[in-house]
């Protein structure tokens, strides 16, 4: 997500980030382990990553308690309706589920304040990763990132993003990114945590920390 | 909402899990539909030290005693660390009343919990019903930043010490370690590099007292006295309240102490009687003035909160 929260007491505050990118043959995603509380952090192993279903991952930024809660609250939706009816959600059906839900609450007393990323894998349509801000704004999309470290790493993404990456070419990219947010950041961000969805479903891979301390 | 409709899913605006809904009962009202917000009586502002960590013999919290009240000492003796149930302890931070509060508020839910399922409600279930309660107050002015310190013991859970954080903004944490308050930074800073594990239960005690003492000497919202309290599978014990006065006027000897025997020999501008003679007058003034504490703090023994 990546914004600076001026609190009541003018102390800045947090940035998360994440990024994603989905290639030919599954989907990598990667979130920072690090939870911010005004000035200090707690070096944590929480995950920002929602597992939804045996092959949709949900990626969840923003306010501090809007995203468990919202995410926690369509994960068990989407469970319930596979529990009903005997058959998971498509992650197409999912994101707009999560998007209609972001809808209804936005103009209600209680908004939710989170930007997320869907990632998932469809038998027929192959990988598709889903891009949703805060005013549930729902775009799909081959490669996403929210928050500052957006603007550092997206232009990476533009330039050797191709369909057709493989695995290994995939993880040496987001590598890259994450180099250059160690090079560029302003917040230490000491560790990744990184998922592929293949067909095959959800695999973690090794957690990726930048070398060298800025 | 399509999918909801669908399965004919309730709409709670509280996002209650709907286990504990029909358990919950607030009084009519509550929190309030519409909430125009009330104007405070005058600012409150949060300044506490409260902190926990886990280690090989259970769970240590430990917490200042000052509740301040915008630049005055409101109570130099309030009790931060409220036991729960025999093997939880929560500490406080943030708005004493509302902490108090709900505090109670949770121990009579996991009372009601252990009476209609026959067994205590571990911390992580207890973190996250009270994460639950508290949301719906979210973007008030309800401030509670509370670490839930207890032992599991149930055979459905991982028996063990447990520390969880919960915020009154949403945050919900498991760590080992945390800080919370306005002197929390200094206290992190002394924690880190000294919890480990493998501490003995008198090196845990010890590091924590230190922890909040170094707090409150930066820290002009914490103070006055220190309360530990340790969790084990027994149960929680509590340490006697110490006057960090006191520890603050011991550090003072020593230091004499190791400045006198470092110019032991050498001329020094006061002899050493007349220094051991200085020495006792401060030891005889910090003396009287704990028992004159001791005298105005004994009826407040028991520590309750004060507002």
């Amino acid at each position: 997500m990546g914004w600076i929260e001026i609190l009541d007491r003018a102390e800045v505050v947090t940035d998360k980030h994440h990024i994603r990118g989905s290639t030919g043959g599954g989907e990598i995603r990667r979130a920072p382990n690090l939870v911010p509380l005004r000035i200090t952090c707690l070096p944590n192993d929480q995950d920002k990553m929602f597992k939804l279903s045996d092959k949709i991952l949900l990626l969840c930024v923003g306010e501090a308690g809007d995203t468990v809660q919202f995410a926690e609250y369509i994960q068990k939706n989407i469970q319930l309706y596979k529990m009903r009816n005997g058959y998971e959600l498509s992650p197409k059906a999912a994101a707009n589920f999560t998007r209609k839900n972001l809808a209804d609450y936005l103009r209600s007393r209680t908004p939710y304040h989170v930007n997320l990323l869907l990632a998932g894998f469809d038998e027929t349509d192959g990988p598709g990763l889903y891009y949703m801000d805060h005013l549930s704004a729902l775009a799909k999309a081959p490669f996403a990132a929210h928050g500052y470290g957006a603007y550092l790493t997206l232009s990476i993404l533009d330039r050797y993003y191709r369909p057709d990456l493989t695995r290994d070419e995939a993880v040496d990219l987001l590598k890259k990114c994450i180099e250059e947010l160690n090079k560029r950041f302003i917040l230490n961000l000491p560790s990744f945590s990184v998922r592929l969805i293949d067909k095959e479903g959800i695999h973690d891979l090794e957690k990726l920390m930048p070398v060298g301390a800025k | 909402m399509a999918l909801q409709d669908l399965c004919g899913f309730k709409d709670s605006r509280w996002n209650f899990p709907d286990s504990i809904l029909p358990f919950l009962s607030f009084p009519p009202g509550f929190p309030p539909s519409s909430s125009p917000s009330v104007p405070l009586p005058f600012p409150m502002s949060h300044g506490t030290t409260t902190l926990a960590f886990m280690f090989q013999g259970g769970v240590i919290a430990a917490a200042d005693t000052r509740s301040s009240c915008n630049g005055l000492v409101a109570c130099p003796a309030s009790q931060k660390i409220l036991p729960v149930h025999s093997h939880l302890v929560g500490t406080t931070s943030g708005t004493s009343a509302d902490c108090a509060l709900w505090k109670r508020i949770l121990a009579r839910e996991l009372r009601l919990y252990q009476l209609r399922h026959g067994r205590r409600l571990s911390t992580a279930g207890a973190a996250k019903l009270l994460a639950h309660m508290l949301h719906p107050f979210k973007g008030t002015e309800l401030c509670v930043a509370a670490t839930l310190c207890g032992w599991d013991g149930c055979e459905l859970v991982l028996s063990g010490p447990s520390l969880y954080y919960v915020c009154s903004d949403g945050t919900r944490l498991q760590g080992a370690l945390f800080s919370v308050g306005s002197g929390s930074p200094y206290a992190y800073s002394v924690l880190d590099g000294g919890v480990r594990w493998g501490l003995t239960v008198e090196e845990a005690i010890s590091l924590a007292r230190e922890a909040v003492y170094r707090a409150t000497h930066r820290d002009a919202y914490s103070g006055n006295c220190v309360d530990v309290y340790h969790i084990t599978s027994h149960g929680w014990t509590r340490r006697d309240r110490e006057e960090l006065r006191e520890e603050y006027y011991r550090e003072k000897e020593r230091e004499k102490v190791k400045a006198h025997r470092g110019c032991e020999g050498s001329s020094s501008p006061l002899g050493s009687a007349e220094a051991a003679g200085l020495d006792e007058d401060v030891r005889a003034l910090s003396i009287s003035l704990h028992m004159l504490e001791a005298l105005c703090l004994s009826g407040d023994k028991r520590g309750m909160i004060c507002q």
